[in-house]
């Protein structure tokens, strides 16, 4: 894997309601720069909307986001967005581009980057997926894995600092999840900064440096893997681990 | 017989047909594809420009796309056209300097179909996956680029059959500004046609004008049903070497 120009994203007392429905109830994350950070928990708990508050996708009500120490609030979202990639657990590949164009049509409209240069480089990111093969096929003819490593090409083109993945694996057939959690491994062990929502718990024991446990809106628990896993402290936790494992 | 021969010669005159053809095919037929595709193409590029408005989190936007959409798609053709075409000209008088009802008549027929083709266009926008939006701003992209580079583009490919069917529409439309009163060399099929059956008590010109329409929407017609199914089915599949050559090289192997 190439180096990464990895960031420490940290978000401080995130809040957010949607009319009533208080969604995120002051979390408080911390991804130091180069290690992954897993957020594990039940649906409906926040954790998919964690990460698009994070991203400014969806702005918060209340709270702080910053990289590398700096408030990016006051940044321009779009900007900020350029330097956190997402992979989401649709895919959500262009389908009327074929899968170079997906790679490269951020590099040449927002980095501005000739046509052939995009090309080279959208042809070297899918390289790193093993998916050069398929440059010029569209993403409708491509199975789930492959379309999800598409999708991780798409967003690793633009040079992250870090990388966001929300239940990336969760759409996927079980016998292509592998080959997806393989190349998020490559990343985490290469250096890139990662926030995981995620139900691989096998992943998030054995590949992340911190998981978080989150429960209607807000953080319940989080710690080294060893210490969530196997000597949780509170009982909704023991009771998601009882569910999940 | 007598009789037949009689509806014979009043559709099927073809000393009367062939008099109008020339006229029909070097007049009628220019003017009808003008009409036609200037208001398609500016009808267009305003149905785009409300659909656009129609899904905006501008309220006020909204309401005027409604309010537009409503009043264009509510009232006949022909009286939008008249009223168009008649209560603008002291405008358009002062503005060009001409008498000429023509662009009137374009614009007229531009004003209603960009009404319908706004809705279609909105319809297929608003049919493109809400991940779309999602993962081209989470790249960067601002709503505006994300809209004009993966929403607007995936969600025109959706409507195309709908849209070429409103193209036939208003190509038939286009017969209605014969209404305006026109100068002989802006004439478009149906009034060329209409004329002649005029002139002569026949009706065949009328029938041969007919033919000429027919003869425009009918591949139109089957030019929807082809892209309605290519983008159904997609378009077929090239098998890949890669796939191909595996069952080869274990046969030969074998």
């Amino acid at each position: 894997m190439t180096e990464f120009a990895s960031g420490t994203l940290t978000g401080k007392n995130l809040h957010l309601s949607f009319g009533h429905n208080h969604v995120l109830r002051g979390i408080d994350l911390h991804v130091e720069k180069g290690t992954t950070a897993s957020v594990i928990g039940p649906s409906g708990s926040g954790k998919s909307t964690l990460l698009r508050v994070m991203n400014r996708l969806i702005e918060p009500d209340q709270g702080d986001i910053l990289l590398d120490g700096r408030s990016v609030l006051k940044d321009n979202p779009d900007e900020l967005r350029q330097r956190i990639g997402m992979v989401f657990q649709q895919f959500n590949l262009f389908p009327h581009k074929t899968v170079v164009d997906n790679v490269s049509l951020a590099l040449r409209k927002l980095r501005k980057l000739s046509k052939e240069q995009a090309r080279a480089e959208a042809l070297e990111q899918l390289d790193l997926v093993g998916l050069k093969h398929k440059a010029d096929a569209r993403p409708a003819n491509l199975s789930g894995g492959q379309q999800q490593r598409v999708a991780i090409a798409r967003a690793l083109a633009m040079k992250p600092e870090v990388m966001f993945f929300d239940e990336a694996t969760s759409a996927l057939d079980p016998e292509l999840v592998k080959g997806v959690l393989a190349l998020m491994t490559d990343l985490a062990k290469g250096g890139m900064t990662m926030v995981v929502v995620t139900h691989e718990m096998g992943f998030s024991r054995n590949v992340s440096d911190t998981v978080t446990f989150m429960d209607a809106g807000v953080v319940v628990e989080s710690g080294p893997p060893e210490q969530v896993f196997t000597a949780p402290r509170t009982d909704r936790l023991k009771g998601f681990l009882s569910d999940v494992l | 017989m007598d009789l037949l021969d009689q509806l014979a010669d009043t559709f099927f005159n073809w000393e009367e047909m062939a008099k109008v053809i020339p006229a029909l095919l070097m007049v009628g037929l220019p003017n009808t594809l003008i009409l036609a595709v200037a208001s398609g193409i500016l009808g267009s590029v305003l149905g785009l420009a409300l659909a656009m408005m129609g899904i905006s989190r501008n309220a006020g936007a909204r309401w005027v796309a409604r309010i537009y959409t409503d009043i264009f798609r509510g009232l006949p053709a022909i009286l939008v056209i008249l009223v168009i075409g008649i209560g603008l000209s002291p405008i358009a008088r002062e503005i060009t300097g001409s008498r000429n009802p023509y662009p009137l008549g374009i614009l007229a027929l531009t004003l209603i179909a960009a009404a319908y083709i706004g809705e279609i266009f909105r319809s297929g926008i608003q049919s493109v996956e809400k991940g779309q939006l999602e993962a081209s701003r989470a790249l960067g992209f601002s709503y505006g680029s994300s809209m004009r580079l993966v929403v607007v583009p995936q969600g025109i490919r959706r409507v195309l059959p709908a849209l070429v069917n409103q193209f036939i529409s208003l190509l038939k439309d286009s017969s209605l500004v014969f209404m305006l009163g026109l100068a002989a060399s802006d004439r478009e099929i149906f009034r060329i046609g209409n004329d002649a059956m005029a002139n002569t008590g026949n009706l065949s010109p009328l029938v041969a004008a007919g033919v000429l329409y027919l003869i425009l929407t009918v591949p139109l017609t089957h030019f929807v049903n082809f892209i309605d199914n290519r983008l159904r089915t997609g378009k077929p599949e090239k098998k890949e070497p890669d796939e191909l050559a595996a069952p080869i090289g274990k046969g030969a192997q074998a």
